[in-house]
């Protein structure tokens, strides 16, 4: 944990007066503000600090602890013994900026909790009520998993939350599950929780929107004659009619054998399989000697 | 627990210690909806979130109502330009090699 130097955070003298504090503070949040910078996790990392800086420097109070203990912060257990005496446990702003989504308080930083306490102490501001932060997190599935409408469960901010999982579901894409961010305070709503879904390719499929493409091999006699191959997909495995005369990098399109559409049951894309045909090696003298003869007609 | 689909105007200013009259300014412009009913206005379930945005642009940030304007357009084309960026970024990972 180091040392937060919150008259640097805001760009400003230490000598500052509340005006200058709050103008600097203004200015800044104007510019990081989660709210003019969506889906920007560093803004919203930036904003939380210029946010600290401001509650600690705005309150007279507060301000003075930090003069006079912020570099020795290492002493200030008192403040947090009286702070805990207070049983206060209201969030201290009215913005809701982004938490960190992996379970912690997010709202401040180990530096300012170890020298006002957890909460931060008393609300300030216009308003009475405030909204809870909002959290951000990742959810990771694989494209299998992405391919079938599922149930997830997972822990945020100690809580555990299912989520149904629909087919289709896109690399990036975000949904928001509303009040399961942080509480609010004084009767405000709970802050909203956002999940981005991360999915990955799953080689040799790859997906593009609601369609796949795949390669497959071949082997020189079935591209020559044709034939029948089987395919695994997603959705199972499936057989193909190869035609004679099939061409190295040439690609067919199986209709309806793609990725489901988002929330359009029995709906798919198409599926686009490009055919490598493979060259056989290690020909024995009798191969060798019916190629020539191939060759040579 | 259902979401109520109007919400008084009343009740959001009470919640949020704001009064009325910055509803009517942006409604004036044109920046959210109210609906009357039976006299008292009431502003849309689907608006709230919006609503609460501008109540934080303009009372926490200090920014006007044009300024607010102008910043939804770009918020706006922001959104969708990242809606864009999505799509060929998950276009581009076709052609990347392994």
């Amino acid at each position: 944990m180091e040392y937060i130097d919150y008259y640097k955070v805001l760009g400003i003298e230490k000598g500052a007066g509340e005006a200058d504090i709050k103008n600097a503070y203004r200015k800044l949040a104007r510019k990081y503000h989660p709210d003019l910078n969506p889906n920007d996790k560093e803004a919203n990392k930036k904003f939380q600090q210029i946010n600290e800086a401001n509650e600690v420097l705005s309150d007279p109070e507060k301000r003075k602890k930090y003069d006079q203990y912020g570099k020795d912060w290492k002493h200030a257990e008192e403040f947090e013994k009286a702070r805990a005496s207070q049983g206060n446990q209201q969030d201290f702003g009215s913005f809701d900026f982004s938490g960190s989504g992996d379970g912690g308080s997010g709202d401040f930083s180990s530096f300012f909790e170890s020298l006002f306490g957890r909460s931060g102490g008393e609300p300030r501001g216009r308003r009475g009520a405030f909204r809870g932060q909002d959290y951000n997190a990742e959810l990771k599935l694989t494209l299998a998993d992405a391919y079938h409408t599922h149930q997830q469960t997972f822990t945020i901010g100690g809580k555990s939350i299912r989520i149904t999982v629909q087919a289709g579901v896109e690399n990036g894409q975000v949904i928001k599950l509303k009040g399961h961010g942080a509480p609010g305070a004084n009767g405000g709503p709970n802050g909203d929780l956002y999940i981005t879904f991360v999915i990955e390719d799953q080689p040799p499929l790859k997906r593009e929107g609601n369609d796949l493409y795949t390669t497959t091999e071949l082997d020189l006699y079935t591209a020559v004659l044709g034939g029948e191959i089987t395919l695994d997909t997603l959705g199972g495995k499936i057989k193909l009619k190869v035609k004679p005369e099939t061409q190295n990098g040439s690609k067919i399109r199986l209709k309806g054998k793609g990725f489901p559409v988002y929330k359009k049951e029995g709906e798919f894309g198409d599926l686009f399989v490009t055919y490598t045909v493979k060259i056989p090696t290690n020909l024995t003298d009798k191969q060798r000697a019916l190629f020539q003869e191939l060759a040579a007609s | 627990m259902e979401t109520p689909e109007m919400i008084p105007v009343a009740e959001f200013c009470a919640i949020h210690q704001i009064e009325g009259g910055f509803i009517d300014s942006l409604q004036s412009v044109g920046l959210i909806e109210v609906t009357m009913v039976e006299d008292h206005p009431f502003i849309p379930a689907v608006q709230l979130l919006r609503l609460e945005q501008l109540v934080r642009m303009h009372f926490d940030l200090d920014i006007n109502l044009e300024g607010m304007d102008a910043i939804l357009h770009l918020l706006d084309r922001v959104q969708n330009m990242q809606a864009e960026i999505r799509l060929l970024k998950n276009r581009l990972r076709l052609y990347e090699t392994e």
